[in-house]
Formats: structure tokens, sequence, C-alpha cells
């Protein structure tokens, strides 16, 4: 008699499971207790088991596949048995919905269908017509924004937090990123933060950086009187490009159901204006010269005060900068702009003592805090870029490897 | 209720009016019998309600009104529609739906209206159209006019609510309504004594505290009499009266039955037939040499001429324009 | 602005008309020596006297027709029903007669007259008292259908009624008419189609008449100072003809719309604004339409399961949060 293979709960608190690889093979003999597949699942890789002997006849769920807990995914049967009955033709079962059921329906609504299964719809990104309308606008890609509604729903509010995907032109190379599909353990991490701490769940992470290197480096350069005077805040901005470039993990986007890693940079720059604030993107900053940085950087925060900006200037950063350091600010988190999964805060470059060698001396330092979407970057992950910031901004030189 | 027997006896004095008579008698024949032909060509669509055999019912009751009455019709209304002087034109093109028709092609053979003759419509719910004519009625009194409003029904409406209903009103406040049922003894299948517990219809009427005659309606000299003693009733005492006319219908209840078969006999309609109304009509005239044949053979050519005429302009009319669709269902 | 009961209002409105013109008159089940079941008529018989103040038999097939023959013959007569469910008995005259004459006739006549009284729930009256006869007659072509939530709207709208030229449902409420509210001196008059934005919101559209007014503007003070959500409540007054322009402008303005009604779900009129919201501001809306109505039952008797059946804020409130995604 043939044996239902079942997708079963490997962990206490496991409803869903990844088949990342068939042992065995459609055709190939098994006994009860041998490995048929290794299981992601919500806390570690596992394996399932045959309960039945004779042949694996069908595998119902293919490689890289996510069901929920019980759905049928192989069956074993004897040779020559009939299996159809286990209507195992019927392809790949249901793909995992999201488990927000949605909201409660209103109590005393006439409640109509039963909500429609989107199995298949995977690819189609759910959307509200005004948000469709409003993303089309401002040049946003739907894809790539979070949806917060129901199901994953791309709402009016989520496109209006969203920034524009970077124009293609603006895009180097055959791929401006990589979707990477999450993986079982990241999305448990995801979800429980969430629901800890909200939708972004931050983590701050602190240091303090010598700048006397960059002082130097910037009075030599200015000194030259060769176009434009270059800041502190653009020699920052080439800093933080040029880290994030050996720290792909920390350019990035949240996507709900993926995590986009992106090559180039793009960063925001935000710029207090008289109700608000705005963040003009410094595009492809990683490819910049410090004397392009410090005009284009001029250049749009003096339209952004104006309020001159398109709507392109100011949408589709992959990770954001915010500068208070003139506000004699010493220290501050900032607050994500998603869905990017960081952010550095820059506070004032002061005098202060410091032990060098053994010796109490007075350096220039400033403290940078940069703030971390904990779905997407890790302590370790954010601090080894911290790290590079740090190398960097110590010798300067280091830019221009 | 007893019948009055009143002996017309033929003036000369009135041929014109007696010529008059016969032709509508003749002209609705005649009208009806086209338009069951046009009706068999597929001219006309629908149901289709016709008359003939019940032409003096029309003729002898409209007689007696005056153009300021208000008449109110169920939906076998062209012989009311003629009578009351519609033009056959007009009333042919509306069965054939064009946008000459009195109702515009929007109406049809069951709803011919003509608001300049207080022509108050046929009606297409069975007794819808008695409270309404009892309402013109209310309208009279309310403005202290002397007009009638005859109604026209048949005898299977007698069991309608709103039949009793607007009976009631209509004694209580005394209003000038004439209740005219064409008893043709048939409603569509359903023979009056079968559908009514009570089938002499002036009971009823009495049960209302209302006057009520039996009249030989296929005597159109008796319905016009008749009609006159209800019209005198109602603008001299604003009260109703309810004319039960016994008539009969010599075709189908509509054009998708025939006259005989299942509910009446061949033998009881070729009865009938010997006391047509415009053959008795016709001979009482001859009879009282009022008219002679020739005189009467020029009337039926010269309707049948109108006949023809009509025809043609319904089939020579255009149909309504589709931009009329949503015209017409409100008034600014 | 004196400050008056609907009940007034209505009264109001019945005596200037009939002052401005001869040819109207009452007409109804106890309007006269009863001075009205619910005393809308208080006080006509004395001043007009019973030609037009006209007491009827309980006979609704019957003197509803009466009304539609009088308005053929040019009168314009207002009919009371002493409730719109008995309204049921003369819908025939209502739907077939006033309705269709005009079309039928290819426009040679017109109906001018005004079929009004209390429609829908009052309180614990059980089934058959208590529809909401609103979509039964909206569906209907050659009707105008008004409904008003307000004593100044009550006045002004059934003064247009009176003065239209075509056959009008007037649903008024039991429940409405002790209410109170300022109505304009002199000679009021409020345009039947045209909607009134009870209340500026831009977060989430409500969209209720009639009786649903008071608890959508209750909702809406409770989702502003509870949830910081700005509610508009557009009140439609007049169902048909639907004041689509003002409806659909609040909508692209929200984005989100709640609509609540009184009668029953299916076929509801809800369903017909959703049908008209989502084709003319399709690309503006952030939520699927949500409608809060009566429970699709025959109205209980039972005080709380009456509640259970009936629209109420927290109702209106659910609703708004679910399309505001804030539940």
């Amino acid at each position: 008699m043939a044996t239902k293979v079942v997708m079963e709960a490997l962990s206490p608190t496991m409803e869903e499971g990844q088949v990342t690889k068939w042992l065995k093979g459609e055709g190939d003999k098994v006994a009860s207790g041998d490995t048929l597949a290794e299981v992601e699942t919500d806390k570690a890789v596992m394996e399932l088991v045959a309960r039945g002997d004779g042949v694996l006849r069908k595998i119902v769920v293919p490689e890289g596949t996510t069901v929920e807990v019980g759905s049928l995914v192989a069956v074993i049967g004897a040779e020559d048995e009939d299996i159809s009955s286990f209507a195992v033709d019927t392809a790949v079962p249901p793909a995992v919905e999201s488990s927000d059921g949605g909201a409660a329906d209103v109590a005393a609504l006439p409640t109509g269908a039963p909500p429609v299964p989107v199995s298949g719809d995977s690819d189609r990104v759910k959307a509200t017509p005004v948000a469709r309308r409003m993303a089309s606008e401002r040049s946003i890609d739907l894809a790539a924004v979070r949806g917060s509604g129901p199901g994953g729903r791309v709402v009016k509010r989520d496109v209006e937090g969203a920034v524009a995907t970077p124009p293609a032109a603006a895009i180097t190379g055959p791929a401006g990123f990589e979707d990477v599909p999450l993986t079982q353990i990241r999305k448990t991490i995801a979800r429980r933060l969430a629901e800890s701490t909200g939708p972004v769940p931050h983590f701050f992470l602190t240091t303090e950086i010598d700048m006397e290197r960059v002082v130097e480096a910037r009075t030599a350069l200015n000194a030259l009187d060769e176009g434009p005077r270059v800041s502190y805040n653009d020699i920052v901005l080439k800093v933080i490009a040029a880290a994030l470039v050996e720290h792909r993990a920390c350019n990035a986007w949240w996507q709900g159901d993926h995590i986009r890693y992106f090559n180039e940079v793009h960063l925001g720059v935000a710029v207090a204006v008289k109700d608000g604030l705005i963040t003009p993107v410094l595009r492809n900053a990683h490819l910049k010269t410090l004397r392009q940085i410090a005009v284009e950087v001029r250049d749009l925060a003096g339209r952004a005060r104006e309020k001159k900006l398109q709507p392109h200037e100011y949408t589709g950063s992959t990770f954001t900068v915010s500068n208070l350091g003139m506000l004699d600010i010493d220290q501050f988190t900032g607050v994500i702009n998603p869905p990017e999964a960081g952010l550095l805060a820059v506070g004032s470059i002061v005098e202060k003592p410091a032990v060098e060698d053994g010796q109490v001396v007075v350096r220039k330092r400033m403290r940078v805090t940069m703030s971390c979407d904990h779905r997407v970057i890790d302590g370790a992950v954010g601090a080894r870029y911290l790290q590079t910031v740090r190398r960097m901004l110590e010798n300067p030189l280091a830019i221009v490897w | 209720m007893t019948q009055v027997h009143v002996d017309v006896g033929l003036d000369p004095a009135r041929t014109d009016f007696y010529r008059r008579l016969l032709r509508q008698m003749l002209l609705i024949r005649r009208f009806e019998e086209k338009a069951g032909e046009a009706y068999a060509m597929g001219q006309i669509g629908g149901f289709c309600h016709l008359y003939v055999g019940q032409e003096a019912v029309a003729v002898g009751a409209m007689a007696a009104l005056r153009d300021d009455d208000y008449i109110t019709s169920s939906y076998r209304e062209h012989g009311h529609a003629l009578a009351r002087g519609m033009p056959a034109r007009v009333v042919m093109a509306e069965l054939f739906g064009k946008a000459t028709g009195c109702s515009k092609g929007k109406g049809g053979s069951m709803h011919l209206f003509d608001a300049g003759r207080n022509f108050f419509g046929g009606h297409g719910i069975v007794g819808g159209q008695i409270p309404i004519a009892a309402g013109a009625a209310f309208a009279v009194k309310y403005r202290g006019g002397d007009q009638v409003s005859l109604c026209f029904f048949g005898e299977a409406a007698v069991n309608i609510g709103s039949f009793h209903e607007t009976l009631n009103m209509a004694s209580l406040w005394t209003l000038p309504v004439i209740f005219l049922v064409e008893n043709n003894r048939y409603g569509m299948g359903t023979a009056l004594e079968r559908a009514s517990a009570i089938d002499d219809i002036g009971v009823r009427a009495s049960s209302y505290g209302m006057t009520s005659e039996v009249v030989d309606g296929m005597d159109v000299l008796a319905t016009y009499e008749a009609t006159m003693r209800a019209i005198a009733r109602g603008r001299r005492d604003k009260a109703p009266t309810l004319l039960d006319v016994n008539t009969y219908r010599f075709v189908g209840h509509s054009m998708s039955d025939a006259s005989h078969g299942t509910y009446r006999t061949l033998e009881e309609v070729e009865e009938n037939k010997k006391n047509d109304p415009i053959g008795k009509f016709c001979s009482q005239l001859l009879d009282g040499e009022i008219l002679d044949h020739e005189e009467v053979e020029n009337l039926d050519t010269e309707v049948i001429g109108e006949v023809e005429d009509a025809v043609a302009f319904a089939e020579s009319s255009p149909d309504p324009d589709p931009e009329n669709l949503f015209a017409d269902v409100y008034h600014d | 602005m004196p400050i008056l009961t609907y009940r007034d209002a209505l009264n109001d409105a019945l005596r200037e008309e009939m002052e401005r013109d001869p040819d109207v008159f009452l007409m109804g089940e106890e309007v006269a020596e009863y001075d009205g079941a619910y005393k809308v008529s208080r006080g006509l018989l004395e001043e007009f006297g019973d030609k037009r103040i006209v007491d009827t038999p309980i006979t609704e097939l019957g003197f509803t027709g009466i009304g539609v023959g009088a308005a053929m013959a040019g009168l314009r007569p207002v009919i009371e029903f002493m409730t719109f469910n008995f309204a049921l008995l003369a819908i025939d005259q209502i739907v077939n007669s006033a309705a269709k004459i005009s079309y039928m006739s290819g426009g040679q006549f017109r109906i001018p007259i005004v079929f009004r009284g209390p429609s829908g729930a009052a309180l614990q009256l059980g089934s058959q008292h208590s529809q909401a006869f609103d979509s039964w007659y909206a569906n209907v072509p050659g009707l105008k259908v008004v409904a008003p939530a307000t004593p100044a709207d009550a006045k002004g709208l059934l003064k247009s009624s009176i003065r239209d030229n075509n056959p009008v449902v007037f649903l008024e409420g039991e429940m409405l008419y002790n209410t109170k509210g300022e109505v304009p001196d002199g000679d009021h008059l409020v345009p039947i189609g045209r909607a009134d934005i009870k209340r500026e919101g831009s977060d989430v559209t409500i969209v209720c008449y009639a009786k649903t007014l008071a608890p959508a503007l209750k909702a809406a003070d409770t989702l502003a100072s509870d949830s910081g959500i700005s509610a508009e409540v557009i009140d439609l007054r007049t169902i048909r003809p639907l004041d689509t322009e003002a409806l659909v402008a609040s909508v692209r303005k929200t984005n989100r719309c709640v609509i609540v009604e009184e009668g029953w779900p299916f076929s509801g009129i809800g369903a017909q604004l959703v049908d008209t919201i989502q084709r003319e501001a399709f690309d503006h809306l952030d939520a699927p339409l949500l409608r809060v109505t009566g429970a699709d039952v025959p109205m209980p008797y039972n005080k709380k399961l009456e509640r259970a059946a009936k629209p109420t804020p927290q109702k209106v409130i659910e609703a708004v949060k679910q399309v505001t995604y804030s539940t």
C-alpha cells in the first residue's frame, strides 16, 4: 500500500518548510527511516525521512519550494502500484500564502465569498488602484515596495513612503541588483523582529572616528583652490559609498518576501528644508569623485531648499546619510527610510581628549551611529561595515585604493 | 340589476349621428382586421388584444362624452382610442412601434395615450386604470368642474382589489366616474361564473351603495343611452355609476390563442356572431330607411381606405431615433 | 435661524406649498381629523379644509391610484403613507403607473406627485413595520427618490419635491421626526439630486443618507478623537438621481469609502454606489469599498437583536478602520 510523504513539523514552531534538496529520486528504492530530503525549517535544516517501504514513486514538491506542514510532498509505493488516487498529477501544491490572514471582517458586515486563494498569483504585485497610479506617476517599481495591507497589498501609504526605482539609465552594468530569496531563518527573524519592534526592527551601532587626517586632507585639498571647496560631509559621503561597495549586505532593500542587494550606491542625503526634511539622492555615489560629489550635493541641497527637485531626484536611494554635525549634535540616531536597510547618522567633529599610545591627547573626533533594519542587517554585519567606514576616514587615502 | 329597456326608436333627424356611429364601428372592425394581418406579418409585436365584436361598447359609450371628459382604459383599447377620435394613422403607427405613433413607439398596442383628448391610456395591469379614472374624477370635483371620467375594464377586473377600493372611495366621496364593465364573459379563458362568487356584477356596485345598470353592449344605441344616463348622474350629482355592458369578443384573448376551442365552443362563438353589433345596427338603419345599401358600402369603402392609409403611414414611418431612448422618462 | 423638529419642518413645507399652489393637496390615512399618524399634517385640516386635506380609507392601492389619476389631470397630490411598509400594497400604482406613464405615453403626461412617509425601522416594531425600501424605489426609472436626514433638508427637499414635475418617493423616518435642527427662514428650497458634505475630512468618505447620517457623524467624531482618522461624511439627500459628481469627488480625495445604509445588503443602495464609484474613481481607490447595512434578516422584535441588525457607529468605525488599514 502506498505511503504519503508529507511535510512534517520538524520544529515546535514550524508552520512551513522548504524542500532544499531531494536525496532520493523518483524510482529509487526507499525503506522506512531513510532520509528522503533536506528541509529547511524556521530554525534549521532538518531531514525528512520515509515512513514506509517501497519505491519513491512521485516527487510532488520540487526543490526550492516551500509548503505548509501537512502538505503532500511525495508518494512511496510498490513499483507497479496505482497511485493515481493521490492526485499527484496536480503539479505543485499551493504555495504558502502569507500567514497574515488580513484584517478580520467587520463583524456585522455582510461577508462575501471566502478569500480567494492566490496561489499561482505570486508574481502579481497586489496593490490598490491608487497605489498603482501613484507609483506610475512617481516612477516607483511596485514590486520593490513593501505592502502593509492585508496579504501584503501595497496601499497608498506604502507608495508615499517608498522611493523611486533608480532610472534604468543610472544603472551601470547588466544587473543593478540581485534579488535573494529569503531563507526560512531569515523569514523567521524578519517576522519576529517586526512583531517585537514595529514595522522596521531597528538596532543601532555607534562608533567614534578620529578625524585628524580628514581635516588635514580637506585643508590640503581646499588649499589647491581648484574648483569647488570640499566639505567634511562630502568626504564622509564618499567614504560611506566606497564602504558600501565593500559591504553590499548593508546596501539593500527589505522587500517583504526577499531582499534586494544593490551593486550601485545611491545615497540619500537628508536635507532640512523649511517645513520638513527631504532626502535628495546622490546617484552612483561610489563612482563619483570628491569634486563631483561636492558640486552635486551643493546643487541638490540648494534646489531641495527651493523645493525645485524632480521626483526622480529624491527617490531611489539605497542607503541614507543624515548629518547634524553642523548643528552641533555630537551623536544621534536616525530612523531608517524604508525599504532601505541602513542609515548613518553623522555627528559633529569635536576636539576631545583621546588616548593615543598611552597618552591623553586632544584629537578631532566624530561619532557616527548606524541604524540597521535587523531583518536585513545583523549586528556583526553592520559592525564590520562601520569598521570599514572608520578605517577609511582615519586613512583617507584608502578611498583611492 | 334589472335591465332597463328603452325603446330607442330611430329618429331620421339624427341620421348624421347614426352614420357617425356606424362609421366608427366599421373603422374599428376594419382597423382590427388589418392589425391582425399586420401582426401575422410580424409588423406588430408583443401582445395585441383585438376588439372585434365589442365595437358597439366603445362607440356607443364614447358618443355620449364631451370633449373635456376623461377616458381611461385597459390593454384592449384600440377601439376606445379610435372611438375617441384618435386618428387611425397614429394608432396604427403606435402598434407598429413607430416614431409617429401616439406614444412615439414607446407604448405599443397596450399603451395608447392622447393627452389632448383626455385619453388617459391603455393600462396593462388588470384593474390598474380603475383608481386612475377615479383620480381624474377627483380632480374634476376638486376644481368644481362638471366633467365625468369614463373607465373601461373587463369583467375579470371586478375581482381585483383596486376595483373594490376604488368603488368604495368613488361612492364614499361621490366622484363623477362611470365604471364601464365590458362584460365579454371571459377573463382570458376563464368564464365569469368560474371566477366570481357573484356573477351579477351589479351586486358589487350595490354593496358600495352605487347605482348600476345592465346594458346590451351589442346594441350601440342602448349603450349610448345608458352611458348618457350615467353621465347625467355624474355631472349633476357627482355620483358614480357602474355599467355592466354585455358584449362578446369574436376573436381570441390575444393574438396567440384561437377564438374558440378550450374554454368556449365554436358553436358559441358562431351563435354570438349572429348578434354582431355592426350587422345588427346596419339592419336597423336599412330597415328604418335611415341609410341605404350604397351609403353603407360607401362608408365601408371609406374606412377601408382610411385603414389602408394608416397602414401605409405606419409602414413608411421611421422607427424612433435611438437617441430618444432615454427621453420622456423624466420631465424638467 | 429657528430650531425646528424634522416633523415641523415637513409641516411647514406642506403648509407653504399648499398656500403657494392651490393644486397641491394631501391625501392619506389619518392625515386630516387625526392630525396625522405622526402629526406631520398637524393643523392643516383646520387651515385648508377637507377638500385639500383628505382622509382616506385604509386602501393604499386605491388612493395611490387616485393620486396618479389626479396628477394626470393636472393636480399636485401629496400622498402620505402611514409608513412605506404599507405602500407595498400600492407599489403597482407607484411603479406601473406613476413611474411609467410619462414614458409609455411618449412624454404626453407628466405625473407631479409626491409619495411620502416614514420608511425603515423605528423601535421594536417587528418585521412588517421595519423595512427600508430605498433600493426598491431607487431601482425604478421614472421615480425620484429623496431621503433627507435633517430638518432643514427635509423642508427644502419636500418643497422641491412638491414642485417637481415627476413622481417623487420621499422617505422620512419615525426616528427622525423628533430630531431638531436649524431651518432657514423663508422659502427654503434644497434642490433634488444634490448631495451635501456634512463633515469634511481627508482619510475616508462615509456615505450616508436619512437615518444613517447620525451614526456616520458619530463614528466620524470618534474616529477623529480616538484614532486620528479624518472622515468626510457625505449625505446623499437624494438617492435618485444620484449626485455622482459629489460622491466621486469625495472618494477621489480620500481614496477610501464606507457606505452606510439602513436597508438590506443584497442589491442595496450601497451596491449601486460601489458600482458607480469603482467605475468613476477606480484609479483613486486604496481599499475595497465597504458597506455597513442592515442585517440580512427580517427585522427582529427583541431590542438587542434589533440593535444588532441596524447600522451603528461602532460598525461604521470598524469598517473605516478596515479600509484605512488601521485595525
